[in-house]
């Protein structure tokens, strides 16, 4: 039995630590409670080596222990100074196993028996406590580690590091350290990087182009065998030597041991945090959180906190935290006067994408948003401007512009500006403010940290979505009421390219909604699959099982990797009941289907070869990718006499560079597919632009603005290879000089050496470029403008497969 | 007049640009909107030719020999320009693809503006020479129009899927894995297969280049050679051997690709120059006719 103190900190990592020195200094009594034999096991665990980076960089640090970017060893040499310096009264080898009684007389006990009496805990456990395993088949296998205590220890091996969070980068950059001869993959299961810092993000990619790393998104582990790694790409699975598999997944916060002292979290899911007042204590008083197990995973936020945490146990009611005079300025603006944690509980309590947000990172999230006050009548967006913000109504309403004269409000508490997040589109209607109003702006990135940082924000928005998305598809009166159950009911799935969703003659009646990539349909028909239609995004199957009650006439695969939208039938078949008149609409497009399959079918008797046809190059354009394309160059070799005149074109009408190679590429019965932009659906190169500079046009085009800061992640990210680093070439002599005195290069891109010759010493800097459909040019794209035999036509890919192609060449 | 500009301009904005949803080839443009046009043209030649009786006979000095006269060089000259259309890329509406149509069947149709022209009078002097200039061109562009729509298919199918940076790289491949195979070779062997080495893929001239046959190749003289030889380790020459007849197949396939792009090119060596031969004797042409007849 020890004497009684007044607050007993768990946990000595930043947080913990800059806890106890400031109850050191003050000089509290005080314990601090240690798993290990060594101060903050975290960092301790950080490779040996590795640079610690002290981000946010704007916000002051406020600790009585040192911390700037520096070494791991330096740092944890400078706390352990600091915490004799401070006279923390520190315990090693001291794990709290439980934690019982109330404030004022507090119960702990340790794994070796000890027990401390403290009248009031501050929890600074951080969430390394477990990490996230692996979970596809084989993840039970030895040579799954889910650390990297010495990148030394690895020597010509093939090591794949699964997640791209910042501890799964600093372990693949370690171990790619180029001598040790290894062969490194890192994973990354979506396409952007928004849960790493940049500076990490660049150093990898650097690696990436070094040749030192091999990086994969949209990529996920299926199969581990010894030896052996099968990866599930988005074009398909793909076995890859693989003798180490350094699993980093990120971890969640010990809930169980945390929840036991009767801690409430703010949600039921994995990744919730504590709820926490402002001044950090939870749902049981007396016990407070801080630093990463108080959702705040950044060393000098973890130190504010501990010097606050203790300064408010102390007694001190007047101490902001340290981020508060930059929240108040953006607040400032605001007619109404509150103050910035009124504004943070205001905010969280109105909008719907914020009630699971912790307050502390919602002191973070504000940072990296506007808020600003709109008077009624007031247009927040044009229809067609480009955009990809998010905003939500934290006060009055807006009022969406669906037609001449025609607007649907959106109310308080829900969010706007949704569809920019996914696809990048232009802003599809004009938004006013239908009242005196708050709206919130979340930019792009900030919004898509936020989803992946708070599983409930994510939820809200995709609900939000998906309802905004069926009342467009099932027109007839449906209201958000009626879907209710639908969507409840409405599960989100991810499935890889070539995946089956439905097979032929199978019994099911769930309908799908496609919420990105897209699908083709196949039907049996004389023992081989014929391709009957082409799904694009914001598409739906399966109604038709729905309706009749028959089994599935056809099957239904991904062309690309793909998310689906699964409501099942039941739900879906009352919706149907309840509205007669969308079941109605509903038959019609059904009939319409159904016709058309007919005809394929009584075409296939009679023009077989046709039908083969047809079908095949259907399936060699969705092998291409295009089945994720708005708007892609097809070349007919029957025409092109490879003149690329084409690619000077395309030089001409730009700044001198082409955008697109036109020998280079796949080609299916003399149909070919050149190396140039396809203007995706979900555009790749979209997903991790720093400076947010590629858009969405009114035509559909994927294009650049100005301000490209030329670090390359587009060109990286493009899988079908056409954006270009490079910088644009002097201006050339005009045409007609060079027809009559050949003087200068000629038409097209100017030759490297004509370039340099030109340009001497100088070195401009290499951007990004890419096609921009040739945005603002009146005639539109020059390669097709230029073609002299007419071999080459930009179409979607709906477009091109169209029935009407069928008709023509079957008769 | 203007409100028609306008019109067309509008129309050829990029949210309402004409989408083709399928391919259409030059000579099928527009559902053959230009053969149409011209084969009408050359109709109302021949007909007015046979009904009009122009006095003292029909020659090019004659009202209607004037109009055609006119017609046939305005035509020329238009033709000409497809060369400078097809290098200056304006931003406005037009697609080079109805140009070329247009040249192609309006082109053929001077062989009837430009006989019926002459009233069939033709000798030795500058007149005659410029519609010889002017046939030969046509017969230039009428051997383009056959090779456009016969080798491009025939060119696709060669390279497979191959850039010709790649057939290149391909041939560049075999050469490093020759020169390491043919070390252990006796220097006997090891000339024919430097020699190979040697060889540059573009070498051979004109007509190497545009029949495709190349006799003095190193790397099939190589072949013979090592294949003949008896000295050198037979395991190496064996392995010498199989990388030379490998480098042969992918030095034919740039051979062929190299013999298809010239064949669709080296018309327009004569079709050009000849233009500019006809221009040059047309413009000759119209000043004797007007200062000495
Ligand atoms: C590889 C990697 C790199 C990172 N890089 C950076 C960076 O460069 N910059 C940055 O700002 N952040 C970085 N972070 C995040 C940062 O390290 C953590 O968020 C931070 O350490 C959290 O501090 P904390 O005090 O809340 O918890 P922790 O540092 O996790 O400390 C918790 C301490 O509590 C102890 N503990 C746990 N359970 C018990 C128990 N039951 N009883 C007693 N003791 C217990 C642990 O042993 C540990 O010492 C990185 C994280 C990782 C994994
Ligand atoms: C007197 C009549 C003609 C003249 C003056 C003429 C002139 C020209 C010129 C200057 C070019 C541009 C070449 C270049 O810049 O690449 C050209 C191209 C061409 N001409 Fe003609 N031409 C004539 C008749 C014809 C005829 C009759 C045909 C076909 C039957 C024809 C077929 C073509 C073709 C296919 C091209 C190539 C187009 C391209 O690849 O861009 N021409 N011609």
């Amino acid at each position: 039995m020890t004497e009684p103190v007044k607050v007993a900190i768990i946990g000595s990592g930043p947080a913990g630590l800059s806890a106890a020195s400031r109850a050191g200094q003050l000089g509290l009594s005080h314990v601090l409670l240690e798993k290990t034999d060594h101060l903050s096991d975290t960092i301790f665990k950080y490779q040996k080596g590795k640079r610690v980076l002290a981000t946010p960089e704007r916000l002051d640090l406020r600790s009585d222990c040192r911390f700037a970017e520096g070494a791991r060893e330096y740092i944890l040499g400078n706390w352990d100074e600091d915490a004799v310096n401070n006279k923390v009264n520190v315990v090693k080898h001291a794990e709290v196993t439980a934690v019982t009684g109330q404030k004022g007389a507090f119960e702990i006990k340790t794994a070796k028996g000890d027990v401390y009496h403290a009248e009031t805990i501050v929890l600074a456990i951080g969430t390394q406590g477990n990490p996230n395993r692996m979970r596809c088949e084989g993840a039970d296998l030895p040579h799954i580690i889910y650390q990297v205590d010495d990148p030394e220890d690895f020597k010509d091996k093939h090591i794949t590091v699964v997640g791209s969070g910042d501890a799964g980068i600093e372990n693949a950059l370690g171990v790619a350290e180029e001598a040790l001869e290894n062969t490194v993959t890192i994973l990354n299961r979506s396409k952007d990087f928004a849960r790493a810092k940049a500076k990490n993000v660049s150093d990898m990619m650097e690696a990436g182009e070094n040749g030192l790393i091999s990086i994969r998104t949209e990529t996920q582990p299926k199969l581990v065998e010894p030896g052996w790694l099968t990866l599930e790409t988005p074009t398909g699975d793909e076995k890859i030597p693989c003798d180490v598999i350094v699993a980093r997944l990120g971890s969640v916060a010990p809930r169980g041991f945390v929840e036991s002292m009767g801690i409430e979290f703010t949600g039921p899911d994995r990744e919730a945090f504590p709820k926490l007042s402002p001044t950090f204590e939870s749902t049981v008083p007396g016990i407070f959180v801080i630093g990463a197990l108080a959702g705040y995973p950044l060393i000098k936020h973890c130190m504010n906190q501990g010097y606050d945490v203790v300064e408010f146990i102390n007694g001190n009611k007047n101490l902001t935290p340290a981020d508060e005079k930059d929240l108040a300025a953006i607040f400032a603006n605001l007619p109404q006067k509150k103050s910035v944690s009124e504004w943070l509980d205001y905010l969280r309590e109105r909008v719907r994408i914020f009630a699971d947000v912790s307050p502390l990172q919602m002191r973070e999230f504000m940072l990296d948003s506007k808020v600003a006050y709109y008077r009624k009548g007031d247009v927040v967006f044009e229809k067609g401007e480009p955009g990809s913000s998010l905003f939500a109504i934290a006060d009055g309403h807006a009022e969406v512009e669906v037609g001449p004269g025609i607007t649907v409000p959106i109310e308080q508490g829900s969010i706007f500006g949704e569809v920019g997040l996914i696809s990048g589109r232009k802003r599809g209607a004009t938004i006013r403010a239908g009242a005196d109003s708050i709206f919130v702006e979340v930019s792009r990135t900030a919004a898509l940290k936020l989803m992946a940082a708070v599983p409930g924000a994510k939820r809200v928005i995709n609900r939000i979505s998906l309802e905004r998305q069926l009342l467009q598809i099932f027109k007839g009166g449906l209201t958000v009421e009626d879907l209710a159950p639908v969507v409840d009911a409405a599960e989100v799935e991810r499935v890889p390219a070539g995946k089956v969703v439905l097979t032929e003659g199978e019994q099911g009646d769930d309908v799908y909604v496609i919420r990105s990539g897209s699908m083709v349909v196949e039907k049996d028909i004389g023992g081989k699959p014929i391709f009957l239609r082409y799904l694009p995004a914001g598409s739906f199957f399966g109604e038709m099982g729905v309706l009749s009650g028959q089994p599935r006439n056809a099957t239904v695969k991904a062309a690309v990797g793909a998310e689906l939208i699964k409501l099942t039938g039941e739900s879906f078949r009352r919706m149907l009941a309840a509205r007669p008149q969308v079941r109605e609409a509903t038959e019609a497009a059904v009939a319409e289907r159904a016709q058309m399959n007919n005809f394929i079918e009584s075409r296939k008797a009679t023009y077989s070869s046709a039908v083969d046809l047809y079908s095949d190059t259907a399936s060699f354009i969705m092998k291409e990718g295009l089945g994720e394309a708005t708007d892609a160059l097809l070349i007919d070799e029957n025409l092109c006499v490879g003149c690329d005149n084409c690619e000077k074109a395309c030089a001409d009408s730009h700044e001198g560079l082409s955008r697109l190679d036109r020998e280079a590429g796949k080609t299916f019965a003399h149909l070919h597919v050149p190396t140039s932009c396809r203007h995706c659906e979900h555009p790749h190169c979209m997903a991790d632009c720093p400076p947010n500079v590629i858009h969405r046009g009114p035509d559909g085009e994927v294009f650049m603005e100005p301000g490209c800061i030329g670090c390359g992640n587009c060109m990286r990210n493009c899988p079908y290879g056409v954006i270009r680093m490079e910088a644009a070439p002097p201006p050339k002599p005009g045409l007609l000089r060079w027809l009559l005195t050949g003087f200068g290069p000629g038409p097209g891109e100017p030759s490297p050496k004509w370039t340099k010759k030109q340009l001497g010493d100088e070195k401009p800097k290499k951007i990004a470029v890419k096609c921009d459909m040739c945005k603002g040019i009146a005639g539109g794209p020059a390669c097709v403008r230029a073609c002299p035999t007419g071999a080459a036509i930009r179409v979607s890919p709906e477009e091109f497969l169209s029935i009407a192609r069928l008709q023509e060449d079957a008769g | 007049m203007a409100s028609l500009f306008q019109r067309r301009r509008s129309k050829a904005t990029q949210t309402e640009r004409v989408r083709e949803r399928r391919h259409e080839g030059f000579l099928r443009y527009a559902n053959f909107r230009w053969a149409k046009i011209s084969g009408g043209l050359c109709l109302l030649i021949i007909v007015s030719y046979a009904l009009i009786d122009v006095t003292p006979r029909p020659n090019g000095g004659s009202w209607y020999g004037y109009t055609l006269g006119t017609i046939g060089a305005g035509l020329i000259l238009w033709l000409t320009a497809l060369g400078y259309r097809k290098r200056k890329m304006t931003s406005d509406h037009w697609s080079l693809k109805a140009w070329t149509s247009a040249h192609v069947y309006l082109g053929l149709s001077l062989i009837v503006i430009g006989t019926w022209h002459t009233g069939f009078q033709l000798g030795w002097n500058v007149h005659t020479l410029a519609w010889v200039l002017m046939m030969l061109v046509i017969l230039s562009g009428l051997y383009g129009v056959v090779v456009y729509s016969t080798l491009p298919a025939a060119l696709s199918n060669n390279r497979d899927e191959m850039t010709q940076m790649q057939m290149l790289e391909a041939i560049r491949a075999f050469d490093r894995q020759l020169h390491a195979a043919a070390q252990p070779l006796t220097p006997q062997d090891t000339a024919p297969v430097l020699a190979a080495l040697d060889e540059d893929p573009f070498a051979g001239g004109i007509m190497a280049r545009l029949s495709g046959r190349y006799p003095d190749c190193a790397t099939a003289a190589a072949l013979r050679a090592l294949g003949a030889s008896r000295s050198s380790d037979a395991g190496a020459r064996e392995k010498v051997v199989g990388l030379l007849s490998q480098k042969e197949v992918a030095l034919a396939r740039l051979r062929q690709h190299l013999r298809i792009r010239a064949l669709l090119e080296i018309w327009l060596y004569v079709h050009v120059p000849l233009t500019f031969a006809l221009i040059a004797a047309l413009s000759a042409h119209i000043v004797s006719v007007f200062f000495y007849w």
